[in-house]
C-alpha cells in the first residue's frame, strides 16, 4: 500500500501548488476503493455499487459486481470502472475464495462494468460477441469520458476488448453449472447468468433496482423482451446491475414500469410540443420516488431518444 | 523544448497585452462576473460596447443537470419577467464560436428554446437587451466533454446531409402561455473547425404571420446540427411563414398552420 500512500502525498503537493483557480480533479488523488462483499447465496457474493451517478466522489464505483466461488477459482460477473477497482476486486475475491479468478464475465459494454478488466489475465476475460463488438466500437470514447470525470481514479486503466467468446447455454466451471443468457436491449449485447444450484439470477443492467435505468444504448422493445425472458426464469434471488439484491421479486417489474412510463412520457411531451429541457423537467410519478437518480436518468434519456421521437412526429412544413 | 529567444520575447509581450486588455475590459464592465469566467470581459466588451450590463436572475436559463451529449445541448431562455425586450443573445463563453443566436422577438414573447454545441466546460448565458437600454445577463456553468464544435456532424459521417438539406418540420401547439411554434430544419451546421469541412450554417431565421414580423433569429455554427427551436407567439396567431437563409445563400421556406389541440 506504500504506492497508494505516495500517490496521495504527491496529489497533495500538486493541489497545494494550485495551478488554476478552477477545481481540476486531476490535482488531487482520489482515494481508494472500499469494497464490501455481501453474501447472498452459498458461494456467491454481491459487491454493491454506490447508488448514484458516476462522479469523482465515488470513483465511478456505481455498478454491482458478483463473485461466484467454484473449485476452479471464482467466476466474476463484471469488474468495475477502473484498473484500481479491478485490482481491489481481485484481492477481495482471493481473500474470499483463496484462488485467482477462473473467469471474468463482462455483462455489457458500459465502462462502469468493464474497465477493471485490465487487472485480470486477458485469457480469462469473456463476453458475448455483441458485447465485444460494442466495446471495440464505443469503448475508446467511453474510456476517455471516464478519464475526464474520474481523473486519478483511472490511473493506469486501459480498455480491454474481451477475446474469450461466450455462447448462450450451460457453462461448467469448477463443478458449478452456470446458465448463460445472451440478451440485448439495455445494449447490443447483455449477458445474464443463472446459477442453477442456488437459484441466483445475475442480470447486469437489464435490471435496475431502486435506481432509475440508464438508456445510452437502449432499444426499449428488445429490453422489454429480455425482461420477459428473465421473469420467466424461476429464481430465488436476483442481483441487478445497480441497486440492492432483490429477494421479493420486484426489480424486473420496477424496471419495466420505468421503461414503459419513460417511453409514454417522452411521446406525450413531443405530442404537446415541449422542448428537450421541458421534457426533462416534467413531473416524475410518485411511484418512482424510491428510485435513485430518477431525474438525472430521465434527462439523459431525453438526450438519447427525444430528437428522433420529435422528428417522427413533427410534419414536414416545407 | 526551449523557445528561441525572439519568440519567447514576443510571447511575453502578447501575454502582457492580454493581461492589460483583460484589466481594461473588467474596468469597463464594472460589475464582476458572478460566474468568474476567464472570457467574460472580452465577450462583454465586444458584444455590449459601452452599454450598461447587470447580472439579473430574472432572466432564466434552464438546462438539464447533465450535458449527456455535447453536440446537442438543450437550452431554454425565459426573459418574460422583464416585459418587452429588444434582443436576446445566447452564448457559451468558452466555445470557439461563442454566440449561438441573437434573437429579436419583434412580436414573439422573450422566450426561446434551442439546442447548442459545447466544446468544453463553459458558462452558458443569455444576455437580454431590455427597453431600459440595459443588458440583463444570467447564466450557469455547464460541465461538458470536449469536442462539441470540433467533431464532424452525424450527417457528415453518415454522408446523407445533402439529401435532407433544408427539410423543415414544424407544428403549432396551444399552451397556457399562448401559441407555441416548434420547428426543426435539417442542416449540418458545420463550424469550420473540422478538417476539410468549411463553415456552413443557417444564418438567419424570420418568422412572420402575414405581413407581421414575429421574430428574427441570427444563427451561428455553435447551434446544434439539425437546429430545433420553440417560440411563444402572441395569442390568436394563426398560420406563420418561416424563412431561413444559410451561409451559402440558400433559402428555405415553410408554412405552419395555426395551433393544433394538444
Amino acid at each position: 500500500m506504500t504506492g497508494l500512500r505516495r500517490r496521495r502525498v504527491l496529489g497533495g503537493i500538486a493541489a497545494g501548488v494550485g495551478l488554476a483557480a478552477t477545481a481540476l480533479h486531476g490535482e488531487t488523488f482520489a482515494g481508494r476503493y472500499t469494497l464490501r462483499p455481501e453474501p447472498v447465496a452459498e458461494g456467491i457474493w454481491l459487491v454493491l455499487g454506490t447508488n448514484a451517478p458516476i462522479a469523482f466522489a465515488n470513483g465511478g464505483a456505481i455498478a454491482n459486481c458478483a463473485i461466484i466461488a467454484t473449485a476452479a477459482g471464482p467466476v466474476l460477473f463484471d469488474c468495475g470502472p477502473s484498473l484500481a477497482y479491478g485490482q481491489a476486486l481481485r484481492r477481495m475475491a482471493r481473500d474470499l475464495t483463496r484462488r485467482d479468478p477462473a473467469l471474468v464475465l463482462i455483462s455489457h459494454l458500459h465502462p462502469d462494468h468493464d474497465l477493471g478488466a485490465g487487472a485480470f489475465d486477458p485469457a480469462t476475460v469473456a463476453a458475448l460477441p455483441g458485447t465485444m463488438a460494442d466495446i471495440a466500437r464505443d469503448g475508446p470514447g467511453m474510456t476517455d469520458a471516464m478519464f475526464r470525470m474520474l481523473a486519478d481514479w483511472m490511473r493506469g486503466t486501459q480498455l480491454v476488448v474481451p477475446t474469450r467468446r461466450l455462447e448462450p447455454g450451460p457453462l461448467e466451471v469448477g463443478g458449478r453449472t452456470l446458465q448463460l443468457l445472451a440478451l440485448s436491449g439495455h445494449s447490443g449485447g447483455d449477458l445474464a447468468v443463472l446459477d442453477s444450484r442456488t437459484g441466483t439470477l445475475i442480470t447486469g443492467d437489464l435490471v435496475f433496482h431502486d435506481r432509475a435505468p440508464a438508456t445510452p444504448h437502449a432499444d426499449l422493445a428488445r429490453w422489454r423482451s429480455a425482461l420477459d425472458t428473465l421473469a420467466a426464469l424461476p429464481h430465488r434471488v436476483l442481483l441487478p446491475g445497480h441497486g440492492p439484491a432483490d429477494r421479493a421479486g420486484v426489480a424486473i417489474a420496477q424496471t419495466r414500469d420505468w421503461l414503459d412510463w419513460l417511453e409514454q412520457a417522452l411521446n406525450a411531451a413531443a405530442a404537446n410540443g415541449l422542448d428537450m429541457v421541458e421534457a426533462g423537467e416534467q413531473p416524475i410519478p410518485e411511484r418512482f420516488a424510491g428510485l435513485a437518480a430518477a431525474r438525472y436518468e430521465l434527462q439523459r434519456s431525453v438526450s438519447h431518444f427525444y430528437p428522433a421521437i420529435e422528428a417522427a412526429r413533427l410534419p414536414r412544413v416545407d | 523544448m526551449a523557445l528561441p529567444q525572439a519568440a519567447s520575447r514576443i510571447l511575453i509581450a502578447l501575454v502582457a497585452l492580454a493581461v492589460a486588455l483583460a484589466a481594461a475590459g473588467a474596468a469597463r464592465a464594472g460589475v464582476p462576473d458572478p460566474l468568474h469566467s476567464p472570457m467574460w470581459d472580452m465577450h462583454a466588451a465586444r458584444l455590449f460596447a459601452n452599454a450598461p450590463v447587470v447580472f439579473d436572475k430574472a432572466v432564466r436559463v434552464d438546462v438539464p443537470q447533465i450535458a449527456e451529449n455535447q453536440h446537442v445541448f438543450p437550452v431554454t431562455v425565459d426573459a418574460r419577467s422583464l416585459g418587452e425586450v429588444r434582443r436576446i443573445v445566447i452564448l457559451a463563453d468558452l466555445n470557439p464560436i461563442p454566440v449561438a443566436v441573437d434573437f429579436a422577438p419583434s412580436g414573439a414573447a422573450p422566450w426561446l428554446s434551442l439546442r447548442i454545441k459545447l466544446d468544453q466546460r463553459t458558462p452558458v448565458r443569455a444576455a437580454v437587451l431590455a427597453v431600459d437600454g440595459k443588458w440583463h445577463v444570467s447564466g450557469v456553468w455547464v460541465d461538458a466533454a470536449g469536442g462539441g464544435c470540433s467533431a464532424p456532424p452525424v450527417s457528415r459521417a453518415k454522408g446523407d446531409w445533402a439529401q435532407h438539406l433544408g427539410e423543415l418540420r414544424g407544428a403549432m401547439f396551444s399552451s397556457t402561455a399562448g401559441p407555441r411554434l416548434r420547428f426543426t430544419v435539417r442542416h449540418p451546421m458545420d463550424t469550420g473547425l473540422v478538417e476539410n469541412i468549411p463553415a456552413y450554417n443557417i444564418e438567419t431565421i424570420r418568422v412572420a404571420s402575414g405581413p407581421r414580423d414575429l421574430a428574427t433569429i441570427m444563427v451561428w455554427g455553435s447551434v446544434a446540427e439539425d437546429p430545433a427551436f420553440s417560440l411563444l407567439l402572441p395569442a390568436g396567431t394563426g398560420a406563420v411563414t418561416l424563412r431561413l437563409r444559410d451561409s451559402n445563400g440558400r433559402e428555405f421556406t415553410g408554412h405552419v398552420a395555426g395551433p393544433q389541440r394538444p
